[in-house]
Protein backbone atom coordinates (compact mmCIF):
# COMPACT_ATOMS: atom_id res chain seq x y z
CA UNK A 1 0.00 0.00 0.00
CA UNK A 2 1.61 3.29 -1.03
CA UNK A 3 1.53 6.21 1.37
CA UNK A 4 -0.42 8.25 -1.17
CA UNK A 5 -3.07 5.53 -1.20
CA UNK A 6 -3.36 6.11 2.58
CA UNK A 7 -4.94 9.49 1.82
CA UNK A 8 -7.69 7.73 -0.11
CA UNK A 9 -8.41 4.99 2.41
CA UNK A 10 -7.95 7.60 5.17
CA UNK A 11 -11.11 9.41 4.10
CA UNK A 12 -12.96 6.08 4.11
CA UNK A 13 -11.60 5.49 7.65
CA UNK A 14 -13.13 8.79 8.75
CA UNK A 15 -16.53 7.70 7.42
CA UNK A 16 -16.60 4.52 9.53
CA UNK A 17 -19.50 3.99 11.89
CA UNK A 18 -21.68 6.27 9.81
CA UNK A 19 -24.49 6.38 7.28
CA UNK A 20 -24.00 7.63 3.72
CA UNK A 21 -27.25 8.65 2.05
CA UNK A 22 -28.33 8.82 -1.59
CA UNK A 23 -29.61 12.28 -2.51
CA UNK A 24 -30.77 13.77 -5.80
CA UNK A 25 -30.79 17.48 -4.91
CA UNK A 26 -29.66 20.10 -2.38
CA UNK A 27 -32.79 19.84 -0.26
CA UNK A 28 -32.35 16.12 0.27
CA UNK A 29 -28.64 16.67 0.94
CA UNK A 30 -29.47 19.11 3.74
CA UNK A 31 -31.99 16.70 5.24
CA UNK A 32 -29.33 13.99 5.23
CA UNK A 33 -26.69 16.25 6.82
CA UNK A 34 -29.14 17.49 9.47
CA UNK A 35 -29.94 13.88 10.31
CA UNK A 36 -26.25 13.18 10.95
CA UNK A 37 -25.18 11.48 7.69
CA UNK A 38 -21.37 11.33 7.39
CA UNK A 39 -21.57 11.82 3.63
CA UNK A 40 -24.10 12.12 0.83
CA UNK A 41 -24.12 10.30 -2.51
CA UNK A 42 -25.27 12.40 -5.45
CA UNK A 43 -27.17 10.60 -8.17
CA UNK A 44 -29.72 11.40 -10.86
CA UNK A 45 -32.50 9.19 -9.49
CA UNK A 46 -32.60 6.93 -6.43
CA UNK A 47 -32.27 3.23 -7.34
CA UNK A 48 -35.98 2.49 -6.80
CA UNK A 49 -36.85 5.11 -9.44
CA UNK A 50 -34.17 3.86 -11.83
CA UNK A 51 -35.68 0.42 -11.47
CA UNK A 52 -39.22 1.74 -12.07
CA UNK A 53 -38.46 4.12 -14.96
CA UNK A 54 -35.92 2.06 -16.87
CA UNK A 55 -33.86 3.75 -19.58
CA UNK A 56 -30.17 4.58 -19.29
CA UNK A 57 -29.10 5.78 -15.84
CA UNK A 58 -26.08 8.11 -15.97
CA UNK A 59 -23.96 10.32 -13.74
CA UNK A 60 -25.96 13.16 -12.17
CA UNK A 61 -25.76 16.50 -14.00
CA UNK A 62 -22.88 18.82 -13.01
CA UNK A 63 -25.40 21.50 -11.99
CA UNK A 64 -27.03 19.14 -9.49
CA UNK A 65 -23.67 18.01 -8.16
CA UNK A 66 -22.48 21.62 -7.78
CA UNK A 67 -25.73 22.46 -5.96
CA UNK A 68 -25.25 19.54 -3.57
CA UNK A 69 -21.57 20.35 -2.94
CA UNK A 70 -22.48 23.92 -2.08
CA UNK A 71 -25.31 22.99 0.26
CA UNK A 72 -23.47 20.74 2.77
CA UNK A 73 -20.18 20.69 4.71
CA UNK A 74 -19.84 16.88 4.80
CA UNK A 75 -18.03 14.96 2.02
CA UNK A 76 -19.95 14.51 -1.22
CA UNK A 77 -19.79 11.30 -3.23
CA UNK A 78 -21.23 10.81 -6.69
CA UNK A 79 -21.88 7.82 -8.93
CA UNK A 80 -20.41 7.08 -12.35
CA UNK A 81 -21.25 4.27 -14.73
CA UNK A 82 -18.98 1.21 -14.60
CA UNK A 83 -16.03 1.84 -16.95
CA UNK A 84 -17.02 5.46 -17.69
CA UNK A 85 -13.71 7.10 -16.80
CA UNK A 86 -14.70 10.40 -18.40
CA UNK A 87 -17.65 10.80 -16.02
CA UNK A 88 -15.06 10.19 -13.26
CA UNK A 89 -12.73 12.84 -14.72
CA UNK A 90 -15.61 15.31 -14.64
CA UNK A 91 -16.42 14.52 -11.00
CA UNK A 92 -12.77 14.80 -9.96
CA UNK A 93 -12.53 18.17 -11.71
CA UNK A 94 -15.60 19.34 -9.79
CA UNK A 95 -14.00 18.47 -6.45
CA UNK A 96 -16.25 15.52 -5.55
CA UNK A 97 -14.71 13.75 -2.52
CA UNK A 98 -15.40 10.10 -3.46
CA UNK A 99 -16.51 8.47 -6.72
CA UNK A 100 -18.77 5.41 -6.72
CA UNK A 101 -18.24 3.28 -9.82
CA UNK A 102 -21.68 1.83 -9.50
CA UNK A 103 -23.74 -1.05 -10.86
CA UNK A 104 -26.84 1.01 -10.06
CA UNK A 105 -26.16 3.09 -13.19
CA UNK A 106 -26.18 1.55 -16.67
CA UNK A 107 -22.68 0.17 -17.40
CA UNK A 108 -20.64 2.02 -20.03
CA UNK A 109 -18.15 -0.82 -20.46
CA UNK A 110 -19.14 -4.46 -20.17
CA UNK A 111 -15.54 -5.71 -19.97
CA UNK A 112 -13.46 -3.20 -18.01
CA UNK A 113 -13.75 -1.14 -14.90
CA UNK A 114 -12.05 2.23 -14.51
CA UNK A 115 -8.30 2.29 -13.80
CA UNK A 116 -8.77 3.97 -10.44
CA UNK A 117 -5.02 4.32 -9.78
CA UNK A 118 -5.01 7.00 -12.46
CA UNK A 119 -7.14 9.32 -10.30
CA UNK A 120 -6.42 11.44 -7.24
CA UNK A 121 -10.02 11.19 -6.07
CA UNK A 122 -10.73 7.96 -4.13
CA UNK A 123 -13.18 5.38 -5.51
CA UNK A 124 -15.68 3.05 -3.90
CA UNK A 125 -16.88 -0.07 -5.77
CA UNK A 126 -19.50 -2.71 -5.14
CA UNK A 127 -18.90 -6.44 -4.86
CA UNK A 128 -20.75 -9.67 -4.21
CA UNK A 129 -17.80 -11.81 -3.15
CA UNK A 130 -14.15 -11.66 -2.16
CA UNK A 131 -12.74 -12.12 -5.65
CA UNK A 132 -14.73 -9.20 -6.96
CA UNK A 133 -13.65 -7.05 -4.00
CA UNK A 134 -9.98 -7.86 -4.57
CA UNK A 135 -10.21 -7.19 -8.32
CA UNK A 136 -11.63 -3.74 -7.58
CA UNK A 137 -8.91 -3.11 -4.99
CA UNK A 138 -6.36 -4.22 -7.59
CA UNK A 139 -7.77 -1.54 -9.91
CA UNK A 140 -7.31 1.04 -7.14
CA UNK A 141 -10.59 1.16 -5.19
CA UNK A 142 -10.02 2.68 -1.72
CA UNK A 143 -13.33 1.46 -0.29
CA UNK A 144 -15.43 -1.62 -0.93
CA UNK A 145 -19.15 -1.97 -0.36
CA UNK A 146 -21.48 -4.88 -0.88
CA UNK A 147 -23.73 -4.55 -3.90
CA UNK A 148 -26.80 -5.98 -2.24
CA UNK A 149 -29.78 -5.36 -4.51
CA UNK A 150 -30.17 -1.60 -4.83
CA UNK A 151 -33.65 -0.11 -4.87
CA UNK A 152 -35.24 -3.34 -3.64
CA UNK A 153 -35.83 -2.36 0.00
CA UNK A 154 -34.82 -5.96 0.68
CA UNK A 155 -31.73 -6.65 2.79
CA UNK A 156 -31.35 -10.29 1.76
CA UNK A 157 -28.74 -9.69 -0.94
CA UNK A 158 -26.56 -7.39 1.20
CA UNK A 159 -26.62 -10.09 3.88
CA UNK A 160 -25.67 -12.72 1.32
CA UNK A 161 -22.73 -10.60 0.10
CA UNK A 162 -21.48 -9.71 3.60
CA UNK A 163 -21.60 -13.34 4.67
CA UNK A 164 -19.92 -14.46 1.45
CA UNK A 165 -17.03 -12.02 1.87
CA UNK A 166 -16.60 -12.86 5.57
CA UNK A 167 -16.66 -16.56 4.85
CA UNK A 168 -14.12 -16.33 2.02
CA UNK A 169 -11.86 -14.08 4.11
CA UNK A 170 -11.78 -16.60 6.95
CA UNK A 171 -11.05 -19.44 4.54
CA UNK A 172 -8.06 -17.60 3.08
CA UNK A 173 -6.45 -17.21 6.50
CA UNK A 174 -6.09 -20.98 7.00
CA UNK A 175 -4.30 -21.62 3.71
CA UNK A 176 -0.56 -22.20 3.63
CA UNK A 177 1.66 -19.87 1.57
CA UNK A 178 2.05 -22.41 -1.23
CA UNK A 179 -1.73 -22.65 -1.60
CA UNK A 180 -2.21 -18.92 -2.20
CA UNK A 181 -1.39 -18.84 -5.91
CA UNK A 182 -4.08 -21.40 -6.57
CA UNK A 183 -6.47 -19.43 -4.36
CA UNK A 184 -5.63 -16.32 -6.34
CA UNK A 185 -6.46 -18.19 -9.56
CA UNK A 186 -9.80 -19.35 -8.17
CA UNK A 187 -10.65 -15.90 -6.85
CA UNK A 188 -9.50 -14.34 -10.14
CA UNK A 189 -7.74 -11.74 -8.00
CA UNK A 190 -4.18 -10.31 -7.89
CA UNK A 191 -1.77 -12.64 -6.06
CA UNK A 192 -0.08 -9.87 -4.02
CA UNK A 193 -3.42 -8.68 -2.66
CA UNK A 194 -4.55 -12.24 -1.94
CA UNK A 195 -1.34 -12.74 0.09
CA UNK A 196 -1.89 -9.54 2.03
CA UNK A 197 -5.48 -10.48 2.84
CA UNK A 198 -4.52 -14.02 3.86
CA UNK A 199 -1.90 -12.60 6.23
CA UNK A 200 -4.12 -9.89 7.78
CA UNK A 201 -7.47 -11.70 7.73
CA UNK A 202 -9.18 -8.56 6.50
CA UNK A 203 -9.47 -6.40 3.40
CA UNK A 204 -6.73 -3.78 2.95
CA UNK A 205 -9.43 -1.10 2.59
CA UNK A 206 -12.59 -0.41 4.63
CA UNK A 207 -15.66 -2.53 3.89
CA UNK A 208 -19.13 -0.95 3.98
CA UNK A 209 -22.59 -2.35 3.26
CA UNK A 210 -25.08 -1.21 0.64
CA UNK A 211 -28.14 -2.37 -1.24
CA UNK A 212 -31.58 -2.80 0.28
CA UNK A 213 -31.24 -1.05 3.67
CA UNK A 214 -34.74 0.17 4.62
CA UNK A 215 -34.90 0.13 8.44
CA UNK A 216 -32.63 0.90 11.43
CA UNK A 217 -32.62 -2.85 12.11
CA UNK A 218 -31.34 -3.52 8.58
CA UNK A 219 -28.49 -1.08 9.15
CA UNK A 220 -27.58 -2.63 12.52
CA UNK A 221 -27.75 -6.11 10.96
CA UNK A 222 -25.15 -5.11 8.35
CA UNK A 223 -22.91 -3.68 11.10
CA UNK A 224 -23.18 -6.82 13.21
CA UNK A 225 -22.25 -8.85 10.13
CA UNK A 226 -19.00 -6.93 9.88
CA UNK A 227 -19.75 -3.86 7.75
CA UNK A 228 -17.96 -0.73 8.97
CA UNK A 229 -20.58 1.74 7.70
CA UNK A 230 -23.82 1.66 5.76
CA UNK A 231 -24.94 3.24 2.49
CA UNK A 232 -28.66 3.95 2.36
CA UNK A 233 -30.19 4.52 -1.05
CA UNK A 234 -33.90 4.57 -1.70
CA UNK A 235 -34.62 3.56 1.91
CA UNK A 236 -34.67 7.16 3.17
CA UNK A 237 -36.45 9.21 0.53
CA UNK A 238 -38.89 6.45 -0.51
CA UNK A 239 -40.19 6.17 3.07
CA UNK A 240 -43.07 8.24 4.44
CA UNK A 241 -40.92 10.25 6.89
CA UNK A 242 -37.39 10.72 5.49
CA UNK A 243 -36.15 13.06 8.28
CA UNK A 244 -37.03 10.69 11.12
CA UNK A 245 -35.90 7.58 9.26
CA UNK A 246 -32.58 9.16 8.33
CA UNK A 247 -31.92 10.10 11.97
CA UNK A 248 -32.93 6.66 13.17
CA UNK A 249 -30.59 4.90 10.74
CA UNK A 250 -27.68 7.16 11.78
CA UNK A 251 -28.27 6.23 15.42
CA UNK A 252 -28.73 2.54 14.65
CA UNK A 253 -25.31 2.43 12.96
CA UNK A 254 -23.60 3.88 16.06
CA UNK A 255 -25.57 1.84 18.61
CA UNK A 256 -25.74 -1.29 16.46
CA UNK A 257 -25.03 -3.62 19.39
CA UNK A 258 -27.40 -1.91 21.84
CA UNK A 259 -30.89 -3.46 21.53
CA UNK A 260 -32.43 -0.91 23.94
CA UNK A 261 -31.27 1.92 21.68
CA UNK A 262 -32.47 0.05 18.60
CA UNK A 263 -35.95 -0.21 20.13
CA UNK A 264 -35.93 3.50 20.87
CA UNK A 265 -34.79 4.61 17.42
CA UNK A 266 -37.14 2.23 15.60
CA UNK A 267 -40.26 3.87 17.08
CA UNK A 268 -42.48 6.37 15.30
CA UNK A 269 -40.88 6.20 11.87
CA UNK A 270 -43.97 5.80 9.69
CA UNK A 271 -43.89 3.34 6.79
CA UNK A 272 -40.61 2.07 5.32
CA UNK A 273 -40.25 1.88 1.55
CA UNK A 274 -42.16 -0.95 -0.07
CA UNK A 275 -39.82 -3.87 -0.69
CA UNK A 276 -39.43 -6.30 -3.56
CA UNK A 277 -39.19 -10.07 -3.33
CA UNK A 278 -35.88 -10.75 -5.06
CA UNK A 279 -36.45 -14.51 -5.34
CA UNK A 280 -39.31 -13.88 -7.78
CA UNK A 281 -37.53 -11.18 -9.78
CA UNK A 282 -36.40 -11.99 -13.32
CA UNK A 283 -32.60 -12.26 -13.60
CA UNK A 284 -32.39 -9.39 -16.11
CA UNK A 285 -33.89 -6.98 -13.59
CA UNK A 286 -31.09 -7.54 -11.08
CA UNK A 287 -28.58 -4.69 -10.75
CA UNK A 288 -26.00 -6.69 -8.81
CA UNK A 289 -24.97 -8.81 -11.80
CA UNK A 290 -23.61 -5.74 -13.61
CA UNK A 291 -19.80 -5.54 -13.61
CA UNK A 292 -17.73 -8.44 -12.35
CA UNK B 1 -1.95 -6.38 30.83
CA UNK B 2 0.66 -5.89 28.12
CA UNK B 3 3.33 -3.38 29.08
CA UNK B 4 1.98 -2.97 32.60
CA UNK B 5 2.23 -6.35 34.35
CA UNK B 6 0.83 -6.39 37.82
CA UNK B 7 3.46 -6.43 40.53
CA UNK B 8 3.54 -9.73 42.38
CA UNK B 9 5.42 -10.97 45.43
CA UNK B 10 6.81 -14.47 45.32
CA UNK B 11 7.73 -16.21 48.59
CA UNK B 12 9.72 -14.32 51.21
CA UNK B 13 11.70 -12.30 48.67
CA UNK B 14 10.48 -8.73 48.21
CA UNK B 15 8.86 -8.31 44.77
CA UNK B 16 9.59 -5.46 42.43
CA UNK B 17 8.26 -2.05 43.47
CA UNK B 18 4.59 -1.98 42.52
CA UNK B 19 4.30 -0.21 39.16
CA UNK B 20 1.57 2.41 39.06
CA UNK B 21 -1.67 1.15 37.55
CA UNK B 22 -2.00 2.24 33.91
CA UNK B 23 -4.37 5.12 33.17
CA UNK B 24 -7.85 4.18 32.07
CA UNK B 25 -8.55 5.50 28.59
CA UNK B 26 -11.75 5.77 26.60
CA UNK B 27 -12.28 6.44 22.90
CA UNK B 28 -15.43 8.26 21.89
CA UNK B 29 -16.97 5.66 19.57
CA UNK B 30 -19.91 7.49 18.02
CA UNK B 31 -18.37 7.50 14.56
CA UNK B 32 -15.04 7.82 12.75
CA UNK B 33 -11.53 6.49 13.41
CA UNK B 34 -12.17 5.25 16.97
CA UNK B 35 -11.08 1.67 16.25
CA UNK B 36 -7.80 2.91 14.78
CA UNK B 37 -7.11 4.93 17.94
CA UNK B 38 -7.91 1.88 20.06
CA UNK B 39 -5.44 -0.12 17.95
CA UNK B 40 -2.65 2.42 18.61
CA UNK B 41 -3.39 2.31 22.35
CA UNK B 42 -3.30 -1.49 22.25
CA UNK B 43 0.21 -1.30 20.80
CA UNK B 44 1.09 0.83 23.84
CA UNK B 45 -0.36 -1.77 26.18
CA UNK B 46 -3.67 -0.06 26.91
CA UNK B 47 -7.06 -1.64 26.26
CA UNK B 48 -9.37 1.34 25.65
CA UNK B 49 -13.06 1.53 26.52
CA UNK B 50 -15.44 2.47 23.67
CA UNK B 51 -17.59 5.35 24.88
CA UNK B 52 -21.03 5.70 23.31
CA UNK B 53 -22.95 6.85 26.37
CA UNK B 54 -22.09 9.25 29.18
CA UNK B 55 -22.11 6.48 31.78
CA UNK B 56 -19.01 4.97 30.14
CA UNK B 57 -16.95 8.05 31.12
CA UNK B 58 -17.13 6.97 34.75
CA UNK B 59 -13.68 6.11 36.08
CA UNK B 60 -11.74 7.16 32.98
CA UNK B 61 -8.55 9.22 33.24
CA UNK B 62 -8.39 10.18 29.59
CA UNK B 63 -10.61 10.27 26.51
CA UNK B 64 -9.73 10.41 22.82
CA UNK B 65 -12.17 12.12 20.46
CA UNK B 66 -11.34 10.61 17.06
CA UNK B 67 -11.37 11.86 13.50
CA UNK B 68 -14.57 11.58 11.54
CA UNK B 69 -17.37 13.98 10.71
CA UNK B 70 -17.66 16.60 13.44
CA UNK B 71 -21.22 17.54 12.39
CA UNK B 72 -22.34 13.92 12.86
CA UNK B 73 -20.65 13.52 16.24
CA UNK B 74 -21.99 16.87 17.44
CA UNK B 75 -25.57 15.66 16.81
CA UNK B 76 -24.94 12.72 19.12
CA UNK B 77 -23.38 14.95 21.78
CA UNK B 78 -26.40 17.25 21.76
CA UNK B 79 -29.19 14.71 21.37
CA UNK B 80 -27.88 11.97 23.61
CA UNK B 81 -26.80 14.04 26.61
CA UNK B 82 -23.08 13.67 26.11
CA UNK B 83 -22.23 17.35 25.68
CA UNK B 84 -22.32 18.46 29.35
CA UNK B 85 -20.73 15.23 30.68
CA UNK B 86 -17.77 15.76 28.31
CA UNK B 87 -17.31 19.36 29.47
CA UNK B 88 -17.54 18.13 33.08
CA UNK B 89 -15.00 15.37 32.36
CA UNK B 90 -12.42 17.98 31.35
CA UNK B 91 -13.34 20.35 34.20
CA UNK B 92 -12.90 17.53 36.72
CA UNK B 93 -9.35 16.93 35.54
CA UNK B 94 -9.71 14.24 32.84
CA UNK B 95 -7.22 14.34 29.98
CA UNK B 96 -8.54 14.81 26.44
CA UNK B 97 -7.00 14.28 23.01
CA UNK B 98 -8.87 15.20 19.82
CA UNK B 99 -7.76 14.47 16.24
CA UNK B 100 -9.22 16.50 13.38
CA UNK B 101 -12.98 16.31 14.02
CA UNK B 102 -12.11 15.81 17.70
CA UNK B 103 -10.13 19.07 17.69
CA UNK B 104 -13.13 20.81 16.10
CA UNK B 105 -15.50 19.48 18.76
CA UNK B 106 -13.21 20.63 21.59
CA UNK B 107 -12.51 24.13 20.25
CA UNK B 108 -13.69 27.42 21.73
CA UNK B 109 -14.89 28.67 18.31
CA UNK B 110 -15.68 26.75 15.10
CA UNK B 111 -16.05 28.38 11.69
CA UNK B 112 -16.68 27.45 8.04
CA UNK B 113 -19.48 26.91 8.86
CA UNK B 114 -19.92 27.91 12.49
CA UNK B 115 -21.11 25.13 14.79
CA UNK B 116 -21.46 24.57 18.50
CA UNK B 117 -18.45 23.13 20.31
CA UNK B 118 -17.39 21.97 23.78
CA UNK B 119 -15.11 24.96 24.40
CA UNK B 120 -12.59 22.93 26.43
CA UNK B 121 -9.62 24.10 24.33
CA UNK B 122 -8.96 27.80 23.72
CA UNK B 123 -8.56 27.71 19.93
CA UNK B 124 -10.49 29.01 16.95
CA UNK B 125 -10.67 26.44 14.14
CA UNK B 126 -11.77 26.46 10.50
CA UNK B 127 -13.48 23.26 9.30
CA UNK B 128 -12.07 21.87 6.03
CA UNK B 129 -9.45 24.62 6.22
CA UNK B 130 -7.41 23.21 3.34
CA UNK B 131 -10.40 22.44 1.13
CA UNK B 132 -11.97 19.22 -0.10
CA UNK B 133 -10.53 15.68 -0.37
CA UNK B 134 -8.36 16.58 -3.38
CA UNK B 135 -6.48 18.92 -1.01
CA UNK B 136 -5.86 16.12 1.52
CA UNK B 137 -2.10 15.68 1.82
CA UNK B 138 0.85 14.04 3.54
CA UNK B 139 3.81 15.71 5.19
CA UNK B 140 6.07 15.75 8.23
CA UNK B 141 6.42 18.42 10.89
CA UNK B 142 9.14 18.96 13.48
CA UNK B 143 8.05 18.74 17.13
CA UNK B 144 10.71 19.56 19.72
CA UNK B 145 8.59 18.15 22.57
CA UNK B 146 8.70 14.68 20.95
CA UNK B 147 12.18 14.87 19.39
CA UNK B 148 13.42 13.21 16.21
CA UNK B 149 12.23 12.22 13.67
CA UNK B 150 9.63 14.72 12.46
CA UNK B 151 6.02 13.71 13.07
CA UNK B 152 4.46 12.09 10.01
CA UNK B 153 1.37 14.01 9.05
CA UNK B 154 -1.73 12.70 7.30
CA UNK B 155 -4.19 15.51 6.68
CA UNK B 156 -7.66 14.36 5.54
CA UNK B 157 -10.00 17.26 4.74
CA UNK B 158 -8.25 18.72 7.77
CA UNK B 159 -9.18 21.80 9.78
CA UNK B 160 -6.90 24.82 10.28
CA UNK B 161 -6.34 26.36 13.73
CA UNK B 162 -6.66 30.09 13.05
CA UNK B 163 -6.19 31.42 16.59
CA UNK B 164 -4.90 30.16 19.94
CA UNK B 165 -5.48 31.55 23.45
CA UNK B 166 -2.66 32.64 25.80
CA UNK B 167 -2.47 29.33 27.69
CA UNK B 168 -2.30 27.21 24.54
CA UNK B 169 1.14 25.80 23.74
CA UNK B 170 1.87 25.14 20.06
CA UNK B 171 3.81 21.85 19.91
CA UNK B 172 4.02 21.57 16.11
CA UNK B 173 3.15 23.72 13.12
CA UNK B 174 2.24 22.89 9.58
CA UNK B 175 2.31 25.43 6.76
CA UNK B 176 2.71 28.21 9.31
CA UNK B 177 -0.37 27.24 11.38
CA UNK B 178 -0.58 25.33 14.68
CA UNK B 179 -1.21 21.65 13.96
CA UNK B 180 -0.50 20.09 17.39
CA UNK B 181 -1.48 22.07 20.48
CA UNK B 182 -1.76 21.57 24.21
CA UNK B 183 -3.59 23.41 26.96
CA UNK B 184 -3.12 21.75 30.34
CA UNK B 185 -4.27 18.15 29.95
CA UNK B 186 -6.01 18.79 26.61
CA UNK B 187 -4.22 17.86 23.36
CA UNK B 188 -5.33 18.36 19.79
CA UNK B 189 -3.94 17.60 16.34
CA UNK B 190 -5.46 18.70 13.05
CA UNK B 191 -3.88 15.59 11.48
CA UNK B 192 -4.25 11.85 12.06
CA UNK B 193 -1.44 10.00 13.88
CA UNK B 194 -3.87 7.06 14.14
CA UNK B 195 -3.36 6.54 10.39
CA UNK B 196 0.42 6.14 10.81
CA UNK B 197 2.79 3.81 12.69
CA UNK B 198 4.05 6.65 14.90
CA UNK B 199 2.75 6.20 18.45
CA UNK B 200 4.58 9.12 20.11
CA UNK B 201 1.61 11.47 20.39
CA UNK B 202 -0.52 8.73 21.95
CA UNK B 203 2.30 7.89 24.38
CA UNK B 204 2.52 11.59 25.28
CA UNK B 205 -1.25 11.63 25.87
CA UNK B 206 -0.94 8.59 28.15
CA UNK B 207 1.51 10.58 30.30
CA UNK B 208 -1.09 13.35 30.69
CA UNK B 209 -3.75 10.76 31.53
CA UNK B 210 -1.39 9.21 34.10
CA UNK B 211 -1.02 12.66 35.70
CA UNK B 212 -4.80 12.95 35.74
CA UNK B 213 -4.99 9.59 37.45
CA UNK B 214 -2.46 10.58 40.10
CA UNK B 215 -4.24 13.87 40.79
CA UNK B 216 -7.56 12.09 41.28
CA UNK B 217 -5.91 9.46 43.41
CA UNK B 218 -4.40 12.15 45.70
CA UNK B 219 -7.71 14.01 45.94
CA UNK B 220 -9.61 10.92 46.99
CA UNK B 221 -6.90 9.72 49.37
CA UNK B 222 -5.77 6.71 47.37
CA UNK B 223 -9.01 5.30 46.08
CA UNK B 224 -9.80 6.39 42.58
CA UNK B 225 -13.36 7.35 42.09
CA UNK B 226 -13.65 9.66 39.11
Amino acid sequence: MSTEFRLKTGLADMLKGGAIMDVTNAEQARIAEDAGAVSVMALERVPADIRRDGGVARMSSPEKIREIIESVSIPVMAKVRIGHFVEAQILQEMGVDFVDESEVLTPADEENHIDKHAFEVPFVCGCRNLGEALRRIGEGAALIRTKGEAGSGNIVEAVRHLRQIGNELRRLTILTDDELMSASKELRAPYEIVRMVARDGRLPVPNFAAGGVATPADAALCMQLGAESVFVGSGIFKSTDPEQRAKAIVKAVTHYRDPAMLVEVSMGLGEPMRGLDIATMPEEELLQTRGN
Amino acid sequence: MGAFPEATTVGPRPGPAPSPAPPRIGVLALQGSFALHAAVLRRLGIEAVEVRRAAALEGLDGLIIPGGESSTMLKFLLEEDLFDPLVAFQRDGGALYGTCAGAILMARTVENPAQKSLGVLDIEIQRNGYGRQLESHLGACPCSALGEPDLPLVMIRGPVISDTGPRVEVLAEWRGQPAFVREGKVLATTFHPELTDDTRIHAYFLELAAEAREATSRKSGGTISR
